[in-house]
This record gives C-alpha cells, structure tokens and sequence, in this order.
C-alpha cells in the first residue's frame, strides 16, 4: 500500500471558529493505482491532498506515505519524505521561474539523487518539450507549463504522485491531451496518483472516484 | 474624482504598513543626512562669518614694530605727538591645558567692546566695563570657550559674548599685561585716524615703525575649509543619493502592487491625468511628512557630529567653529526641497512604467528575464559613458572642480555598470554549479536581482567611499608618523621660561656634553600669509632626518653658509616656487630656496635659515625651546635633573615619545567625523538591502513554494536566503574594492594637493578592505536575517497559499 | 555699547548700581578715597600737583578772548583725573584715569575735543618743576606757581596755542580752600587763579585768529562734591569791568531736596569774601534748545548785600560740549549793575 488514510481530522481556524473541514477520512491507494478525489469548492479536498502530501499537519488520525507514519515526522523529516517519496502537480503550474525548462524538470530528481538523463530525455520527449528545455517558464504558454510540471514530478520516479486541479488553468482540449499523457506515464512508471478533481469527466478516467462532502467521504 | 481616487491608493498603505515605513524611513533617513551635512556647512560658514567680522572689525590699519619689540614708551611718545592710536597687546596663554589667544584692548581709547551677553545683564553697561578696567577685571569668551574653560579660579570675572571669536578672549590691556606678564610690550597701534594718513606725518614716524596692512595676519578660513565643506557635501549627497535607492525601490514596488487598483479605477471611469495627480498628490504627502521627520533626525544628528567637524577644520585648517547649532532657514527649506526632489525622482522610474505598461495587464511577479537584461545593458552602457565623462573632465577641467566631476562620475558610473557585472557573474556561477540547490540559489540569486540592484549599488558606494577615504586618512596616517619620526628628531624637547633661563638651560646642557638645537622662530606677515622662519644649527640632526621632497645636492652646506633657505612644501604650492628659484622676503633674508620638505597640518607657510641668518634678521627671536640629543636611555635621568635644576614643570620638558603621541590624538581626532560618516553611509545601505529584501517578501513565495514543495524545508530555504544575501553583498565588495581604489587616488593624488597642497603617498590596507568586506557581510546578514527568521517560521497554509487556484 | 554710555559709567566710581543720580556720578560714597576736611591748610606748588588719593580732580581753564576787530571768543581747557581706586600704580595698573577737553566758542560757532587715557604709562598727568598738565598732545605747561603758563589743545576742525600770564594772587575759595558743597556737609578743595592775562593763537576752519583777554583757572579735589540730592549744577566766574570778580554756584536739589548755592566775592584788590550762604540768587530768564533739551542760557543774578543786579547772557547759546558727559560751558556777557565778561558751566540737565 503506498498511500493509507486513517480517521484523520483536520480542523482550520476559520472567523475565529475552529471547524473540522476533514472529519475522520480514512482512504488507501496501491502502487500503479489511480484514484480521483471529487467535491465541491471548500469541501476540503486540496486540504487532504496537502495532507497526503506531507505538506501540512492534521490533527488525529493517521497517514503513512509508503510505510513511513506521517505524524512521527518533524519538519525536515515530511521535507526528506517529499524528496524521496512524493512530487506535486499544481493547477498553477509553480514552475520555477529563474530556472529554465531542462533544471526545472531535474531539480527534483537532482535534490532525491535520482537524476536519470535518459529518463528526463524520454520524459521531454513523450511530453513534446524537447524544443523548449532551454526557455525560462515565462516563455511558455500554459498547456507547455503544466507539461512541464509533470515531466518534473515524474523525473525523479515519485511513489505517489499528487495531483491538484492539474488541468483546472487549461482550456479542455489541452487539459485532456495533458492529463491523457500523464495517466499513460503513471501506468507505466507504476507511480500511484491521487488527484484532486471537481470535473466528474476527469475523475471517470481514474481507476477508483471518491466524493468529498463537507468533511467526509462517501 | 481625484479625491476618491486619493482615498483609495492611500488605503493601500494600510495593508502594508512596512513598505510605508521603509518608504518613509528611506526619505527621512535620506533627509536627515542631507540637513545634517548642510546644517554642518551653514553652521560653520556662519562661524567663519562672524571670525572674520569680528578680524575686520579689530584688525583696522595698525602701526607694528619691524625689527625690535613695540613697547609702551614707543606708544606714548607717539600718542604725545598726536597720533590717532589706540593700543593692543596679543598672546597665548595656557590656561587649565588649553591655549587661549588673549587680545588686550585699551578700551579707554579704543572702545567697540563687544556687545556682552553676561548673565543678570541688569548692571548698568558702564558699570561692567568698570568692572573690566578695575582689578580683577574681566575676560570676554565665547561661551563655549568659557564651558571648555574653567577660568574661574584666577578670580577674573568671565563675561560671555557671542561675538567674540572662538579660542580667543578679550580683555582691558591692563588685565592682559598682567596675565601675560608684559607690563612694557605691545603688539601693535590701532591707527584711529584719517585713512590713508597724511604723507607728511608718515615722515614723521620712527624708523622701526610703520603700517602693517590691515587683515595681512588673518588667515582666511573660508578659501581653506572650503574643501572639506564641499567633501562634507560630496558624503551628505552621497547618502541622499542612497537613501532615493530605498525609496526607489519602495515606490517602484507599491507601483506594481498597485496596477490591480489602478486598473479598477481606470474602468470605474478615472482618467489618466487624475489618476497621475492622485499618485503625486500622496507622493507628495508622504514626502512632507518624511521630510520633517528627516530634519528632526538631521537636526540631531548634526548637532552629535558638529564637535567632530569643530576639532576636523581646526586641527587641518585652524579654523574655528561653534559646536552649538542654531536653527537656520536656508537647510530646513533646503532640507524640504530635498525630500521633494528626491521622492519625485524616485518616484518617476514608477510614473514612467505607469505610463508604459498596459494598464490592464495583471499584476506580474514574474522575473521579467530578457526585460531585465536590456535594463541592465542599457545601464551599463550608460556607465560607461560616465566613466568617460569621468576621465575627460579629469584631464580637461582640471583642479579641483576637475577632480570632485571624476569623483562624481566614476562613482555613478561604476554603480550603473554594477548590475550587469554581478548578472554576469551569477551566470557564470550558475552554469559553473552542479548541485542543484546550488545551481537554484545562482539562478535564483540572479532572479532577485531587479529588486535588490539598487540597494548593492547603494552597498557599493558606500564601501567604496569608505575604501577611499580609509584608504586616503590611513595613507595620511602613515605619512604624517614617518613624517613626525623625521621632524621630531630629538629625543628630549625642553622649554624654557623666558629667554634668560633658556640661555642658562643651553649653557648647562652643553657643559654636560650634549647636543643642543636651539627652536627659535619669527612670523613674518608677507602680502601672500603667515610665514614662520626657523634657524637651525648645522646639525647631522637636520642633514640625516629633515624630511626632504626637493633638495640640492649641497642644501645643507649652502643653508649653513647662510647662501639659501629651505620652504615648506604648503609655501612652494602656494606661491607656485620650485627647487633653486627665489622666495620674496622682506630685505635681508636669503631667498635662494635650496629645498622643499614637507610640512603636513599646517595651514601656515613654513620656512627655515640657518641660526645666524635668524638672528642676524630677528635678533630678538625668542630662545625658550630647545631639543636635545642623547642616548635614549638617558631621558629620564636627564628629565629629572633638568626639572630639578630649572624648576620646571613637566611640560617643560617632553621626550619625543609624547610629542609623538599627542600629535597622533590630535590627528585621530582630527579625522573622526569622516569615520561616522563612514559608518552612517554604510548603515543607510544595510538599510537600503534591508527595505530591498522585505519588499520583495512577497513576490518570494511564489519563487519557494515549489521549491519547498519539492521537499526542501523551510529551514533549508531561510538558510538558503541568507546565504543568497551574503553573496550578493560579498560580490558587492569585491567589485567595490577597485571603485574604492580609483576613488583613494583621486582623493590622495588630485583632490588633496589641490585642497591642502600637499600631496601624500598611497599606501595599501589590505586588512582594512577585509574588515570592509567582513563589515559589508555583516550588513547583508543584519539585512537578511529578519526575512529568513520569518521564512523559517513561515506556517505552512502561507506557502500553500501559493498553490491554491483561488489565489 | 556706545562711548557715551561707557564713559558714563567710567566715572561712575564705585561698583554699587545705587549711582544713578548725580551728574558724572560725582555724587557718591567715598569708598576707600580721602575726603576733604576743613582747617587744612593748602600748601603750594604742592597741591598744583595730582591726589590721587582722591576720587576727582580738575585743572580747569577758561578765557574770554578778543580779536583785532573787536569779536569775542572763548577757550576751555581741561585735565580732569578720575581714579578707579585710590593711589597709583605702575604702567597699565594704574587705577588713574585721565580726560581732557577743550572747547572753542565764537558767536556762530562752538568746537569741543576730548582725550581719555591711563595714568602710570606717562600718555597724561600731571608733574611740578616745571609744572606740567598734558594729555596726548595737549599741554598746560609752565612755572611751577603757575605764574605763567603755556596751553596748546586741538579737535578735529579746531586748535589753539595760548600764553597765560597771572597778575594777582591765587584766591582760595569757601573757607580757605575747604569749598562746602551741600548742607549735608560734602566738600572739595577748591582754590583759583581769576587772574590771568593771555595772548596767542586760535586755529578755526576759516582761518587763524589773534586774540587776547582774561582767563580763570581753577583746581578742585574731592572725592564726593555731591550730595546724592543734587542732580547738577550752574557755575559762574565772571569779571567786572571795574576789577571786580564773581564766583558762584548753584547745586540744584534733586528729589526734593533744595538747591544749594554758594560763592565768593573778589574785590579789585584781591580780597576774598566768602559769600554767606543764601547770599547769591540766580533765576534762569531764558531757555534755548540745545542738544535735544531745554538749557537757561540768559540768567538773572542777584547779590543783594553788595547792591549786585546782573543780567548774564551766552555768547553763544549753543556751547554745548559734545563730549563724553555732555555738558553746557561758554562764554557769557555780563550786564545790568556791572558789566563784564566770564564762563558759565551748566551740567546735569536732561
């Protein structure tokens, strides 16, 4: 199992208020596997993938990312796991801006010490940014810019990959020939995918769907 | 309309309350270094101005005594003959270790006294100058030469008066006869009559006596200081120009901010001209309000550095000020004028690219690469030019103008190019770096770079002002101590109380077999200044150590034959004489100039004879000091045998170890208003990289959010961040340090032969520089660490921020 | 700080402000200084010479001149000697300090000079064998009984240079010299040569002149001749035609006080009387402005014991001595029971 979750709450100050925007959720996902994670605006979901994703703390519950129990890590132990362990596609893109094309889809796999030249080349290739390695992120339109981004998360060969509204800033003829290439290269890279979604088209081509509503799962 | 439109770019600044503090700390800071320099200038100026109204007003045509002493009897035979007169009698007396020039007026006869200031004025006038007639009589100062007094126990009453110069005080010539214990002699007879004086009654004066041309013995101190007022200037714009960078960047930044606001604005309706009057408007605002905050902080921070400037113009020119300060329109309003130049400078980069842009375009945080780079050559070009221009007015204009337009340029220049040199480098180090957090903080540096350019151009000039005026006291420094060991030959410096004693200190010095160089001396008052000519033995003292710049082969030999004189190398600028030409003295000296020595810190020509030329000329040349020749191990000994045999006081007879050490203080003290000069403008850029860095917080996250995503910690980034500072800073230095370098030459080799007239050897600190860099990291780390401290406490849900789609 | 305001207080002798009344301050404390007392007898050519264990002093002389065409002059010269503590000193120390002034006074013109300086470096004072009074370059020089005399004086538009010869004896004025000042009892010594004939040389912008006529010299001492009550005082020394002659003063009573006057009567033959006091009236009949104030410059005087009615007229009303402490001194015309000539002083006017 690459991904558990287990009765994890998480409550958000809000006006003052202190409300649970995730009530015990509990979810799993294996290696090869995808899963896409529906709901409505506010329902929580970019909160849990933040969760899945070491980037934030939560406040009962457990979550273990390939077997290692998030709630035992600091800081910097959550910022070892997402090097070795876990890569990020955001809606935004969040390239790096001072970094060109090429060091921006190797930096991560350069800081795991998983650089692999012949898989970032096959990676550009697939993704048809061969062209473009040399260009700074501010030069490209934003279908090139989301390719980008999942040529960096998968460059260093990520156990779980985590996806957020990947295709949300792409017009839809983009956005599904990107997420199309990205669900080619997780099967064959046999990296499991969450993703966070609110489009029921996209989650359709996911392997399992789970719904979000106001803080549990159906 | 524009009102609203007001209202709602002010509101702006609530939300970001720190760039309206960096803003406004940025102008104030700017102001206050400004006023203060020019608060320091007017001051001074002032004090010169009233020196030498109160010389005017003194030193009317007077008859003087050439070759033998004036006396009382010579004044009385002539006021007996009707001459208009009224007498004087000048001198130096030490009171409580401090030198205070004494004037002695008849005030019977000659009575402008100066109007008094005294305490509980009620007394009728007449009564005080009784006071001042009558035993114990009284002293008029200055009062803050009476504060740096303490007089009181002579038991003369002290009377304050603003008119009176500094240093100096004035008193019935009965009381200064007294205190000077010059019961018979004078020093000169203010002449009371018509002016020019009958040609006939001219023929009727004594031989000894005749008119001395009214203010020949002023030196005048406006023409002297006037280049440590315009180096004063030349720091206090430099740190204007720095504290613009601050607020360049500030308003360049609320600019960018803002373009969401404007465009709102823009489609509610606004037009462009209101829009712009609105922005002015607050700019202006925001300026008075710094500007006054600017002249309190100036106010201050000239009234803390004015005692430095005091003892800096009168330990190198002699010239006094006051070290209290007054309220004086010209730098406020200048002060003001300033803040509003300067903001609407800084502020049209941001009208300029509000123009240019399209207003609908979203706010960008992006690093605008290619854009960046035509910014930076264009600016370089630009330096370039400067450079040139820099070079050209150096070997066309000339002087000193010359020399402070290639300060100018070559500093300005050097700062334009600055940016492209350091985009360069980072470049070079990028592509050199193969770690990939590494690789990231070059590029990422190079990133920062639009933000922080000015703050490192800032950084650079300050280290480089501060590289060339260390480098230019230190070289001094050096300069005057070797120069001091050469002139200050004697191991032992006697002096003695009156001539009669000196004579039987010679004597009994020279029975025990010791070698004896009389110091006597006569100020002579040429049309061109003060000249003092020193006699000298023919000594191996003098042949082995006088610190010579010029000389003929056989000076020593010729000077000893009473064939030449040996000048002062202030004498040789000034009167623009070399090596073998001649010296116009009055008739009787010798004038074939044998050699030129240096002669640093004085602002007076200097010259030397051999001894029997001086007394063949000035018979009466006193015969109280003496230095002497002996086995350094002996100055105890002899020290105490002396004091004992003379009854003379410990300041009698100094060794040369104490000269030494004393005029080193004098120095150091001396210099010590351009080391906080040196320190503020460093400070203001430390700022300047400081307000740098906490504006650009906010286009940061977005730059660290994936990074730190990526599983770089926070820690990791903070640490990350100050490193990025320290290298920017670190490479800052570096390309300072030959900017710092040029700017010592100019200063060492043509600024101060021009201002001083005389010209010093450059010596090199390499320490110091290290220390300079060291200093400048340090200011980049003070700088760096309160963002990175924030960075590192950063919650988490900010940086995710980054990531949500709803940003 | 004005000359006039320093020399004021120049004479102001003693460092108390409680000063202010008295014109030139003559009337203060003694302070340390000798104070004349009665039954001393003077002894001469002694006392022709300087005490300067008193506060004040004066060699003061004045003539009524004539020249070839028959118009009339007048001279003043005078040492005056002030001492800022009693006794002398060497050099600058000297507490003496000595003024001199002259005055020229012709019908349409009136000239004055002052000189100031110290004692103790020989600038001015006063010597014997043979007598001499200089200040600067002004001199009264000459045999030690003051028998004959020699006077030189200049200012800036005017000069004289005078011989005086005495022809009578020196008349000790009040009780053998001691001279009464106010009922209080303040007093100077006082004694004068009436008797001078003189002949010399006035130098006037237009031109020299060549006089002759009569001068009155008179030596005072003391170190408080006023009372704190006396704000000033009008002085008369006039020569009748007949050979007769008149010294008389008023001390005109401040704050209340009454005025105190007194004089002496000299006969033809030199006899001095004493005038008891009362005995001299003088009313002022006619004011000129002068100097910005109001001065009597025609006056009625009476004497009634010896049948005296005078009428005393200025030659010049406008002999105002533009000097430190300014003050009224001239010429004046004498008519009515006697006719003649003298001097008329006026001080302390406001």
């Amino acid at each position: 199992m690459v991904l558990t979750v287990s009765d994890v709450t998480k409550t958000l100050p809000q006006s003052g208020l202190e409300r649970p925007i995730l009530d015990r959720v509990s979810l799993h996902l294996e290696a090869g596997k995808s899963l896409a994670l529906t709901g409505e605006s506010g329902s929580g979901k970019s909160t849990l993938l933040h969760l899945v994703g070491a980037l934030d703390g939560f406040d009962s519950g457990e979550i273990r990312v390939d077997g290692t129990s998030l709630s035992v890590l600091d800081d910097s132990g959550r910022a070892a796991l997402r090097r070795s362990s876990i890569s990020i596609v955001f809606q935004q893109f969040n390239l790096i801006p001072s970094l060109n094309v090429s060091a921006n889809i190797s930096l991560q796999a350069k800081l795991a010490k998983r650089y692999d030249p012949d898989w970032e080349d096959q990676l550009a290739q697939r993704l048809g940014l061969a062209q473009l390695l040399a260009r700074y992120p501010e030069q490209l339109s934003g279908g090139q810019q989301q390719r980008v981004a999942i040529a960096r998360s998968l460059a260093m060969r990520p156990k779980l990959l985590l996806a957020d509204e990947p295709t949300g800033s792409l017009d839809e003829e983009t956005g599904n020939a990107v997420l199309a290439l990205m669900l080619d290269l997780v099967a064959e890279s046999n990296t499991a995918l969450f993703l966070v979604t609110h489009s029921p088209t996209i989650a359709s081509a996911l392997d399992r769907r789970l719904h979000l509503s106001t803080g549990g799962l159906t | 309309m524009t009102g609203v439109a007001l209202r709602a770019l002010l509101s702006h600044w609530r939300q970001h309350r720190f760039q309206l503090a960096a803003l406004i700390v940025g102008l104030a800071l700017a102001t206050a270094l400004w006023v203060a320099v020019q608060a320091i200038n007017a001051e001074a100026k002032a004090s010169y101005a009233k020196a030498e109204g109160f010389v005017q007003e003194f030193d009317r045509k007077s008859l003087v005594s050439t070759d033998k002493p004036l006396t009382v009897a010579d004044y009385v035979a002539l006021k007996r003959e009707g001459w208009p007169l009224s007498p004087v009698l000048e001198g130096r007396l030490k009171i409580e270790n401090q030198w205070i020039d004494l004037v002695g007026f008849d005030f019977l006869t000659f009575p402008p006294v100066p109007t008094i200031s005294a305490p509980g004025a009620q007394a009728p006038d007449g009564a005080f100058l009784i006071s001042l007639l009558r035993p114990p009589g009284g002293l008029i100062l200055n009062p803050q030469t009476a504060a740096d007094l303490a007089i009181s126990k002579q038991g003369l009453a002290i009377h304050l008066s603003d008119a009176v110069p500094l240093g100096s005080g004035i008193a019935d010539i009965s009381l200064v006869s007294r205190l000077l214990g010059k019961p018979d002699s004078l020093t000169r007879l203010i002449y009371l009559g018509p002016d020019p004086p009958e040609t006939k009654t001219l023929g009727q004066l004594p031989d000894h006596i005749r008119f001395s041309s009214a203010n020949s013995a002023a030196i005048e101190p406006s023409a002297l200081t006037e280049s440590f007022h315009l180096n004063l200037t030349a720091f206090g714009f430099l740190s204007f120009v720095v504290g613009l960078f601050i607020v360049q960047g500030t308003i360049g930044l609320a600019m960018e901010q803002r373009r969401g606001l404007f465009r709102t604005l823009r489609c509610l309706g606004l037009p462009f001209r209101n829009l712009v009057l609105a922005l002015v408007v607050e700019i202006s605002i925001i300026a008075l309000i710094s500007g006054l905050i600017g002249l309190i902080i100036g106010y201050f921070l000239a009234a803390a550095l004015l005692p430095g400037v005091a003892v800096t113009l009168s330990g190198l020119y002699g010239a006094e000020i006051e070290n209290t300060l007054s309220l004086r329109l010209a730098w406020v309003l200048s002060g003001l004028a300033m803040t509003l130049l300067g903001a609407s400078i800084a502020s049209s980069y941001g009208f300029v690219s509000l123009w240019h842009l399209p207003i609908l375009q979203a706010p960008s945080t992006r690093a605008r690469g290619q854009q960046v780079l035509r910014n930076f050559n264009g600016w370089a070009l630009l330096g370039a030019g400067l450079l040139g221009l820099g070079v050209l007015s150096l070997l066309f204009l000339g002087g000193l103008s010359g020399g402070f337009v290639f300060l100018g340029c070559i500093m300005l220049g050097t700062a334009l190019l600055l940016p492209y040199f350091l985009w360069h480098i980072l470049r070079a180090g990028q592509s050199a770096t193969r770690h990939p957090l590494g690789h990231w903080l070059w590029a990422d540096a190079r990133a920062q770079l639009p933000g922080l350019s000015l703050a490192l151009m800032a950084l650079m000039l300050a280290l480089a002002t501060n590289i060339g005026v260390g480098t230019m006291v230190s070289s001094f420094r050096l300069t005057f101590s070797d120069w001091l060991d050469q002139r200050l030959a004697s191991e032992l410096y006697v002096t003695a109380r009156d001539d009669a004693q000196g004579e039987a200190i010679q004597q009994w010095l020279e029975e025990k077999g010791l070698r004896v160089l009389p110091i006597r001396s006569r100020v002579l008052q040429q049309p061109s200044g003060q000249i003092t000519i020193y006699g000298v033995r023919d000594d191996p003292t003098y042949r082995d150590n006088w610190p010579m710049i010029d000389v003929l082969p056989d000076a020593w030999d010729l000077l000893a034959q009473g064939q030449g004189i040996l000048i002062s190398e202030q004498l040789a600028r000034r009167q623009n004489i070399n090596l073998d030409e001649t010296l116009s003295l009055p008739e009787g000296w010798p004038h074939r100039v044998l050699g030129i020595y240096s002669d640093y810190g004085n602002p007076h020509g200097q010259a030397i004879v051999s001894m029997p030329q001086l007394l063949r000329n000035a018979p009466q040349a006193e015969n109280q000091r003496f230095g002497v020749r002996l086995d350094p191990d002996h100055i105890p000994v002899l020290t105490n045998a002396l004091r004992e045999a003379f009854d003379l006081t410990n300041e009698n007879v100094t060794d040369q170890g104490q000269v030494k050490e004393a005029s080193k203080q004098v120095f150091d003290q001396t210099f010590r208003v351009t080391d906080s000069l040196k320190l503020l403008t460093l400070g203001v850029a430390s700022f300047a990289i400081f307000t740098s860095l906490a504006t650009l917080w906010s286009q940061r996250l977005p730059q660290l959010g994936p990074v730190w995503a990526m599983g770089v910690s926070r820690q990791a980034l903070a640490q990350i961040d100050v490193l990025r500072s320290l290298l920017m800073a670190g490479l800052t230095a570096l390309l300072a340090l030959p900017l710092g370098l040029v700017l010592s030459w100019a200063l060492l080799v043509v600024i101060n032969t021009e201002a001083f007239g005389w010209r010093l050897p450059i010596h090199l600190f390499p320490l110091d520089w290290l220390w300079l860099v060291s200093l400048s990291l340090l200011a980049a780390l003070l700088a760096a660490i309160l963002p990175a401290w924030r960075l590192f406490r950063l919650h988490p849900s900010a940086l995710l921020k980054v990531f949500s789609s709803e940003r | 700080m004005s000359v006039n305001r320093f020399l004021l207080c120049l004479c102001l002798l003693a460092p108390s402000p409680a000063l202010a009344q008295g014109f030139a301050g003559l009337g203060t404390e003694a302070d340390g200084f000798a104070v004349p007392v009665p039954d001393v007898p003077l002894t001469f050519p002694m006392d022709h010479g300087p005490h300067p264990d008193f506060r004040i002093e004066w060699w003061y002389l004045t003539a009524n001149l004539e020249d070839e065409l028959g118009q009339s002059y007048g001279i003043q010269w005078t040492l005056f000697r002030s001492a800022l503590a009693p006794g002398e000193a060497e050099g600058w120390q000297s507490p003496q300090i000595w003024m001199g002034h002259a005055g020229l006074t012709s019908a349409t013109e009136h000239f004055s000079a002052e000189r100031l300086a110290r004692g103790g470096i020989g600038q001015a004072g006063v010597t014997l064998a043979p007598f001499q009074a200089w200040i600067d370059d002004w001199q009264m020089s000459g045999q030690e009984d003051l028998s004959q005399l020699t006077l030189t004086a200049k200012g800036d538009a005017f000069s004289y240079s005078l011989e005086a010869q005495a022809e009578g004896p020196l008349v000790l004025q009040g009780a053998q010299g001691y001279s009464v000042k106010s009922p209080e009892g303040q007093a100077s010594y006082y004694y004068s040569q009436p008797n001078y004939r003189i002949a010399g040389r006035l130098t006037l912008p237009s031109g020299p002149v060549t006089v002759s006529g009569d001068g009155w010299l008179d030596r005072e001492w003391s170190s408080q001749p006023l009372s704190e009550n006396q704000s000033g005082w009008d002085w008369f020394s006039l020569r009748f035609d007949s050979g007769e002659k008149l010294m008389g003063f008023v001390l005109r009573g401040a704050n209340g006080a009454k005025d105190f006057r007194s004089g002496t009567w000299i006969s033809a033959t030199g006899e001095v009387t004493p005038l008891p006091p009362g005995a001299f009236q003088a009313v002022p009949l006619a004011q000129a402005e002068v100097a910005g104030r109001k001065i009597p410059v025609r006056w009625e005087l009476r004497l009634p014991e010896k049948d005296v009615f005078l009428i005393v007229e200025a030659l010049n009303p406008q002999s105002w001595m533009d000097v430190t402490f300014a003050y009224w001194e001239g010429p004046v015309a004498v008519s009515g029971s006697h006719r003649g000539t003298g001097y008329l002083e006026m001080t302390g006017y406001e």
